[in-house]
């Protein structure tokens, strides 16, 4: 607006006219480099800086990223690129031109395609921890990705709904199909979400390629509530969520219990059916054509450190892979792991995902 | 007849010079991406491959996702016009105690992120919800319900802007002629504001077919449009081809959108404005209009209530606690939520200078008379180009700057100032449909006169042009404003750890679990609420301030 009364002064004559266009176009040109320049200009990429490439969900206390600065010497660069997919799927376009130095946040369900579209370059962490073998992606990418973190997505139950009814609540995922249990189960989208691709996984895992479209067709007659995310499935339908919702079974992860604990209460309201569960495992990664492969090693390495692997329940909601690294003290109580999740192959995953979710969207309507 | 001149020359050398800017700005930052995403979907394999996309235009599912876009969007805008107009009539033409909170309050909705307003709207509608009676959780109800939620806002304050202005003259010597109040309406009134309806509802129409949040979360997985799909295709299925047709059809809809309303929206006459507000006192035959913004008033309110009181509730008593756990990091998120809503601001700033400077160009650029057809055919399509980044898929955008700037002078990946460039692109469009009616209402001949008194081109903006558009002006900086404190879409794309903006940041605490992410999400959206319509309610004051002394 003040420029209207600045140049507004010029008047009249052609070089007044000529002088006041061009002040204007001068000011557009002006904002633009002013703006950036607010901003912090630093745009090139010193041997100095690693650039993580990683999920929405990336939340580490400032503290870690000092330490890991201080002990480096590098400056961290954090660049989130949306959920596991879009990280990926990013990676992917840009492979001649990668967006960092490593990756974070590539899960079992997407590695199959990093590690095929060649995308990463082979790095191990010389003294990561042991149990880092417990989580190792099986097959030919196992020198390419580095666990960091894992949890298991799971039917969750609300235990005092199912008291006061006096229904025993289900245990495995055929029970979700038993009349008793109709029009209780709420679950996000297979297409839109990635805890539902997670569960309609478990199912193909459980019920194999013949058998799992029959398993949803039961599951879609028993009334099955199909929402976009998680969020909406836990926060607005799920009878003990915040929404206070009419459906008392849930898509979850086994971790969501003791985030049910009531304010003076001692234990939590809701539990996690361990044999319902499909384990997703995030993996770290050195990007093929890293500018700075030392520091995207010394960041993996980080990742898989005593700290970083301490700080994760807290601050992502994810189980460390280190399995000596200390769990809360509500997570150790009330958040235990499914003894024997539902896993498939990632390369297989990874080659069928597309046709499994079409035929999945067909049959529900998505 | 004049010919051209050397003066006539350099004033055209000049308005290209002035073109050139903007258009440089939307190229680098729009059109080169966009082509370079729909590129690669063209040519899979380095080679051209039509068929390819021809084939997945040619899907089942495509039919159905575009007639879902089209109808589900062609009936919110309509239902959005039909309740805005006369809300507007009452927020701008009438006079009454309360009326600027209200007109706070309309434009709220407008910035609320899409997520949490998706879920408090499902708390009401869903099974133990006070409304679920209506039936329309997960049906295309809800999401047309929440599409007209969401843009009320754009027709109250675009043709609110535009009618408060109008010269209340004429609508009197028609009924001094013995025109009824109803054949007032019609002839004078109504006459006069199709310029800023065709404007609004333009700009609602491609807001509503590439809604995202507000369709994944009402619609359940049932329900996909247009935009939803591009999303699915290109984060999920990593399918370019199916992504590009869906692309190439959403910039074909933004072409002929143009192409009708502009037939509708330039045979409108000059008219005379004020420019100080003309407000009378309702009176009985006001009654129609009231009962209609009422209703407005009570549907916009009642879902912000019922965020209000759930971001109060703790446990089942009042609480200020979710306020209190604003300024403290809550472990989900880098930065305290007081600092998200500092960058969200700073932001703003910066993206709301960028739009009106750059939108305020191109709609004095568009609305100059010309003489040749070809010059009207290039400011039509240079007036299109800025409306492409309303129509036309974020996710598209958010994928093609990586893939496309990575080079040299155009290196521009994961440059802080990307988010106030994206978000300007989105406010741009906003501020060229507000001021476009305004300056084309202008009468020719006023400009004609005050050049062949002397007045220079800049002279003629600030005496002739700048009276008739301050109030649209205002409007569109209020709304610029608004739209980057309530952008997500691009701005999750673009946005750091250490500098996400609000809308981010509640996104980050509504999808972790527990009840205090949960009312943090909540209360966040309350305080992002607050603050616009304080943004909105200061810009108003403006008026009769210092851009008053120039009219």
């Amino acid at each position: 607006m003040l420029h209207h009364n600045r140049t507004g002064r010029h008047t009249g004559s052609r070089r007044g006219r000529t002088t006041a266009l061009g002040a204007l176009a001068g000011l557009g040109l002006a904002l633009t480099s002013a703006c950036s320049l607010e901003s912090g200009a630093d745009e090139g990429k010193s041997p100095t800086t690693v650039t993580l490439v990683t999920h929405d969900s990336w939340a580490v206390p400032e503290e870690l990223v000092a330490e890991f600065e201080e002990e480096s010497g590098y400056q961290l660069d954090v660049l989130p690129n949306g959920d596991a997919g879009e990280v990926t799927n990013k990676l992917v376009l840009t492979a001649d031109n990668p967006l960092g130095d490593a990756v974070y946040g590539i899960d079992n369900t997407f590695a199959g395609r990093a590690v095929d579209e060649g995308v990463l370059a082979s790095y191990t962490p010389s003294d990561g921890p042991a149990s880092l073998a417990d989580f190792a992606l099986p097959g030919d990418g196992g020198d390419l990705l580095t666990p960091v973190d894992w949890s298991d997505v799971c039917v969750n139950v609300d235990d005092v709904w199912f008291r006061d009814e006096g229904i025993e609540p289900p245990r495995t995922l055929g029970d979700l199909t038993d009349p008793a249990y109709r029009g209780l189960f709420v679950t996000p989208g297979a297409a839109s979400s990635s805890p539902g691709l997670a569960f309609l996984l478990a199912t193909i895992a459980e019920y194999g390629e013949d058998g799992w479209e029959d398993y949803w067709r039961d599951l879609m007659a028993n009334d099955v509530k199909l929402t976009s995310g998680w969020t909406d499935a836990y926060e607005v339908d799920f009878s003990a969520g915040p929404g206070g919702g009419d459906r008392p079974i849930v898509l979850s992860y086994s971790s969501s219990p003791p985030f049910t604990i009531p304010e003076g209460g001692s234990k939590p309201t809701t539990s996690a059916l361990l044999d319902t569960c499909f384990r997703q495992v995030e993996y770290a990664g050195v990007l093929a054509g890293a500018e700075n492969p030392a520091g995207a090693e010394a960041l993996v390495d980080f990742l898989v450190s005593r700290d970083f692997q301490t700080a994760l329940p807290d601050n992502m909601y994810v189980y460390p892979v280190d399995d000596e690294a200390p769990l809360p003290e509500l997570w150790a109580r009330w958040a235990p792991a499914a003894e024997r999740p539902f896993q498939l192959d990632p390369e297989e995953v990874d080659a069928q995902r597309s046709d499994w979710l079409r035929a999945w969207s067909d049959l529900t309507g998505g | 007849m004049r010919l051209p001149s050397r003066s006539r020359l350099a004033t055209a050398g000049l308005v290209g010079l002035a073109a050139l800017i903007p258009l440089t700005v939307v190229v680098i930052f729009f059109v080169v991406p966009v082509v370079g995403m729909v590129g690669r979907g063209f040519f899979p394999d380095g080679e051209l491959d039509v068929a390819g996309v021809a084939d997945a235009l040619l899907r089942p599912r495509v039919a159905h996702v575009v007639w879902f876009t089209l109808w589900s969007s062609s009936l919110a805008t309509a239902l959005t016009v039909l309740l805005g107009v006369p809300t507007a009539f009452v927020l701008y033409r009438l006079r009454f105690p309360g009326q600027a909170l209200l007109r706070g309050l309309v434009t709220v909705p407008f910035v609320l992120p899409t997520v949490v307003v998706g879920v408090a709207f499902r708390t009401l509608l869903a099974g133990t919800g006070p409304l679920a009676f209506l039936g329309w959780d997960g049906t295309p109800a809800a999401i047309v319900a929440a599409l007209v939620f969401f843009n009320l806002a754009v027709v109250v304050r675009t043709v609110g802007a535009h009618w408060e202005g109008l010269d209340r003259r004429r609508e009197e010597a028609a009924a001094a002629l013995g025109a009824s109040p109803a054949q007032v309406l019609r002839t004078v009134t109504l006459p006069a504001l199709v310029p800023a309806v065709v404007s609004a509802g333009t700009v609602v129409f491609l807001f509503c077919a590439t809604a995202f949040g507000v369709v994944l979360t009402l619609g359940g997985v049932e329900y996909a449009t247009v935009e939803t799909e591009i999303y699915l295709l290109t984060t999920q299925f990593l399918d370019l081809q199916g992504a590009a047709a869906l692309c190439v059809l959403q910039i074909v809809f933004v072409v002929v959108l143009l192409g009708l309303t502009r037939r509708v929206g330039q045979g409108s006459a000059s008219v005379q404005r004020t420019s100080t507000a003309v407000r009378r006192t309702p009176a009985g035959r006001d009654v129609p209009a009231l009962l209609v913004s009422a209703l407005v008033v009570v549907a916009v309110a009642a879902p912000l209530v019922s965020l209000v009181v759930r971001s109060l509730r703790v446990d089942g008593s009042w609480s200020l606690e979710h306020y209190r756990a604003l300024d403290g990091t809550t472990g989900v998120l880098s930065v305290p939520v007081t600092q998200a809503l500092e960058n969200s601001l700073r932001v703003a700033v910066d993206a709301t200078l960028l739009a009106v400077v750059l939108g305020g160009t191109v709609a004095v650029l568009v609305t100059r008379r010309l003489r040749t057809p070809v010059a009207r055919r290039a400011a039509a399509t240079f007036d299109a180009v800025f409306m492409l980044p309303l129509g036309v898929s974020a996710v598209t955008v958010g994928f093609g700057l990586l893939v496309a700037l990575d080079t040299p002078p155009l290196d521009f990946r994961g440059s802080p100032w990307l988010v106030p460039v994206a978000q300007a692109l989105v406010a741009m469009p906003l501020v060229v449909r507000l001021l476009v009616p305004a300056l084309r209402s202008v009468d020719e001949r006023q400009r004609e006169a005050a050049a062949s008194l002397g007045a220079g081109t800049l002279r003629v903006l600030r005496t002739v042009d700048l009276p008739h558009a301050r109030r649209a002006l205002l409007a569109a900086t209020g709304f610029a404003f608004a739209v980057s404190l309530g952008e997500f879409g691009a701005t999750s794309f673009l946005s750091r750890p250490e500098t996400v903006t609000l809308p981010v940041a509640v996104y980050q605490l509504v999808s972790r679990p527990g009840e205090d992410n949960f009312g943090a999400a909540l209360a966040a959206s309350v305080v992002l609420g607050l603050v616009t319509a304080a943004v909105v309610v200061l810009v108003e004051r403006v008026r009769g301030g210092s851009l008053g002394g120039l009219s």
